[in-house]
């Protein structure tokens, strides 16, 4: 198997590195796609990080170090790089690379499209980059971009310049390139399955790229409408849509953004999340426990993610308060219902812990925190008192953005042997682990505590009140140690590259048809597929005959809905399949 | 198992109609996720059209100029004749299903000629308008609305003109008509979204 695996990086004899590259360049490959994306996405999550570093080390102590306006542009650029060039390419990377395996695929509905997308993807984020280099630098309103400050109204003092409309169209590219990702995920999940994968025994991470995947259809086009109203706005239209002195309006913006900047939220932690079941589904040895619970409530909290947008808006005065705050509240039902059949399954679990099973630990507590925290704001009169405070940007750090870290960082240390034929390092692993785990709960909770004492976000100057330069200096101190943390994954992921632990077709004894191919997968992704009998097609194919003589299994996973198993699955008038 | 042995054709007389009795092919499930993605996008717009009309002081051109009303014939002739070539496009699909070649290109090209016309007239239309895009929320929204509606009936005027082309060279039967019936889907949409966007424009909101 491992000759097998190194023979397979390298594509044909004779191989030179710019064919190599011209390889890469022209694929049309899910798998190479996939790690393209990660690639990509990776080193634009370090840029993302770079620039947190640069806010912290001003905010660590009263007085400036740096000027307002490069601060603005740090922390609107570090929102950006981070929302729409890190978690939701990443987000996607996995998708790509997982999701054809995982339903016994040769490749996705529309190759040529997938590749499409990575390239305007990577444009896009080449043109918010090159913003660096304009005149007046790059956007500076926020990752928000409010109207007016987006506008040259003639009432700021440095009017936004060009910068502001490479956003603006770089951000439209991004979501172009997410709208035709999504349409090939979903095409691909309703027509490419294997035959006997049906919906119900899709694996959950798959499930959750479909949920994402109509998620990101239904909601970046109205980012790209908001965004072309902001362009046509700058440029033409001087301000008759969102600036009052010309007869528009802020808050119609402010619908329009987050009426995808909501579900952009479960677009970035609902593939976290697919990530945590299938990895608790392996590393607890047990099935997911409420299977298709889980799946309802991922459809639930897809839903709801829809009609609460205006949650974001409360202190505007422009909404209808009991409705968002109800819906807001009714989203902790099925959030709740997911964190209980996670905890369930880890209940008399044969646990074990690798750094994959660590990082979805992580994420459960991670996102505890920010879901409680979620729920403080969901209730109108609190959010009255914590809007624009640094509770805010403790809360939702906690849970898109570290949660869905983490849940990212798990699947790449539970997918690197399929990647690339090799463990990561177990001990670097746990070492990047508990660094990260600590400063991350270091700067976040901190910023909970300190967004109680009242403190203001996106300021880069603060009074020294009793007790904030000391938290603000623990949360510097958070930032780095967090940072050396990214830095030791970067080194496992070079080094176990070069001299990482040979890994088999299946390393884990995992349950779901990636497992079934090679590692890395040839191009055509399997040479044969095991029968596909129940959500857990390698785990019937490891014990199914062990267990067919044992009638408590039979029992347990009857047409009941537990779904857990592969004994009552296993019936062939259940295993024909659905035409889509 | 026995009664499913046979295999078993469900016809829906919406689906039947839209697409025809094959199964759908991976293109036309494509296309149609895409065009749900176009109609959320238009659905931004016209959100942002509502919003505007609903709260704005003044919503007429704020440079003194008119809006443009339903009361000459141009916008309504060339709307009744947007959305009246739904109806070769349409005839163009039935037409391939069946393996009939020919009365597809004579229909497409119906399709073309009109749509293509209507182009133009809408050129005239923003010559004519005595309003520039900066004079308030109703010229903006009306260069913004009609404008990205035309860049859509051209993308689609683009699209069909290409399987027109094919067809001549002698593409696409009544088994592979994948894009055909895409072009269809799309002409709909198009047409349809001009509803959307026409009526509250011209005529329902003032």
């Amino acid at each position: 198997m491992a000759t097998l695996a190194g023979a397979q990086t390298t594509p044909y004899a004779g191989a030179n590195v710019w064919r190599t590259v011209l390889e890469w360049l022209t694929t049309v490959d899910h798998k190479k796609i996939g790690i393209m994306y990660l690639w990509a996405a990776g080193a634009f999550g370090l840029v993302g990080m770079a620039f947190s570093l640069v806010m912290r080390t001003e905010l660590a102590q009263a007085g400036t170090i740096i000027s307002a306006e490069t601060y603005n542009s740090i922390f609107t650029m570090h929102g950006s790089v981070m929302i729409f060039l890190f978690l939701l390419p990443v987000g996607a990377a996995f998708m790509n690379y997982s999701m054809p395996l995982q339903i016994g695929a040769l490749d996705m509905a529309f190759p040529r499209i997938n590749a499409l997308s990575f390239w305007i993807f990577l444009f896009g984020g080449a043109l918010l980059a090159m913003s660096f280099a304009v005149e007046g630098g790059t956007a500076s309103a926020g990752w928000t971009a409010y109207p007016p400050v987006t506008l040259d109204t003639g009432n700021n003092a440095e009017p936004p310049g060009a910068g502001m409309d490479m956003w603006l169209v770089g951000v439209i590219l991004l979501g172009q390139a997410s709208i035709f990702g999504s349409v090939n995920f979903l095409v691909t999940i309703f027509k490419m399955r294997a035959p006997g994968m049906t919906m119900w025994r899709l694996p959950l991470f798959t499930w959750t790229t479909l949920v994402t995947g109509l998620l990101i259809l239904l909601s970046t086009p109205v980012l790209a409408a908001a965004l072309v109203l902001g362009f046509i706005d700058r440029n033409g239209a001087e301000g008759a849509f969102f600036d009052p002195a010309n007869g528009g309006q802020p808050l119609l913006w402010q619908n329009l953004f987050w009426f995808y900047s909501h579900p952009a939220v479960y677009i970035m932690i609902l593939p976290a999340m697919g990530i945590v079941s299938d990895v608790f589904g392996v590393f607890t040895r047990r099935p997911i426990f409420g299977y298709r619970s889980m799946v309802l409530a991922l459809v639930g909290i897809g839903l709801l993610g829809f009609i609460v947008w205006a949650h974001h808006m409360f202190t505007t005065g422009g909404v209808f308060l009991p409705f968002f705050m109800g819906a807001t509240f009714l989203i902790a039902v099925p959030t709740g219902v997911k964190m209980f059949n996670w905890i369930a399954t880890m209940w008399r679990g044969s646990n074990v812990f690798p750094t994959a099973m660590l990082f979805s630990v992580g994420f459960l507590m991670l996102f505890l925190i920010g879901g409680i925290t979620g729920v403080f704001h969901a209730a109108v009169p609190v959010d009255f008192a914590l809007h624009d405070t640094y509770f805010v940007v403790g809360h939702f750090h906690y849970t898109m953005s570290i949660a869905a870290t983490f849940g990212f960082l798990a699947g790449c240390y539970y997918w690197f042997p399929k990647m690339f034929g090799k463990f990561m390092n177990e001990g670097l692993g746990k070492l990047h682990f508990w660094l990260l785990f600590i400063g991350v709960n270091l700067v976040f909770f901190t910023q909970l505590l300190l967004g109680l004492d009242g403190m203001p976000r996106r300021i880069n100057d603060y009074v020294a009140n009793p007790g904030w330069e000391l938290m603000n200096m623990l949360i510097t101190i958070g930032a780095f140690v967090s940072a050396a943390g990214m830095m030791v994954f970067l080194y496992n992921v070079f080094y176990s590259l070069k001299w990482g632990e040979r890994a088999g077709s299946d390393p884990w004894e995992g349950t779901t048809l990636e497992w079934a191919t090679t590692s890395p997968p040839p191009a055509h992704n399997f040479d044969s597929l095991p029968e596909i009998r129940s959500e857990r097609p390698l785990f019937d194919l490891r014990f199914g005959e062990r267990l067919q003589d044992d009638p408590h299994y039979h029992v347990n996973n009857g047409h009941n809905g537990h779904g857990s198993g592969g004994g009552g699955a296993s019936q062939p008038s259940e295993s024909a399949r659905e035409e889509g | 198992m026995a009664a499913s042995a046979v295999p078993h054709k469900r016809v829906h007389p919406v689906r039947s109609f839209l697409v025809g009795d094959e199964p759908m092919t991976t293109g036309l499930w494509g296309i149609i996720f895409f065009i749900f993605s176009e109609i959320m996008f238009f659905a931004g717009l016209i959100a942002a059209m509502l919003a505007l009309h609903s709260d704005t002081l003044l919503w007429e051109p704020t440079n003194g100029g008119h809006r443009v009303e339903g009361d000459h014939l141009l916008p309504i002739l060339f709307t009744v004749l947007l959305v009246s070539t739904s109806i070769p496009m349409q005839l163009a699909a039935f037409a391939i299903r069946k393996g009939n070649r020919k009365a597809m290109l004579i229909n497409m090209a119906i399709v073309l000629v009109v749509g293509t016309a209507f182009i133009i007239n809408q050129y005239f239309e923003w010559e004519h308008a005595d309003f520039g895009i900066s004079d308030g929320p109703y010229a903006a929204t009306f260069y913004t609305l009609t404008g990205f509606h035309g860049a859509h009936v051209i993308g689609g005027l683009v699209f069909i003109f290409a399987q027109w082309l094919r067809g001549l060279l002698g593409h696409f039967d009544a088994k592979r008509n994948t894009a055909i019936e895409a072009a269809t889907l799309y002409w709909h949409f198009v047409g349809f979204v001009w509803l959307l966007v026409i009526f509250p424009l011209v005529f329902f909101l003032s």
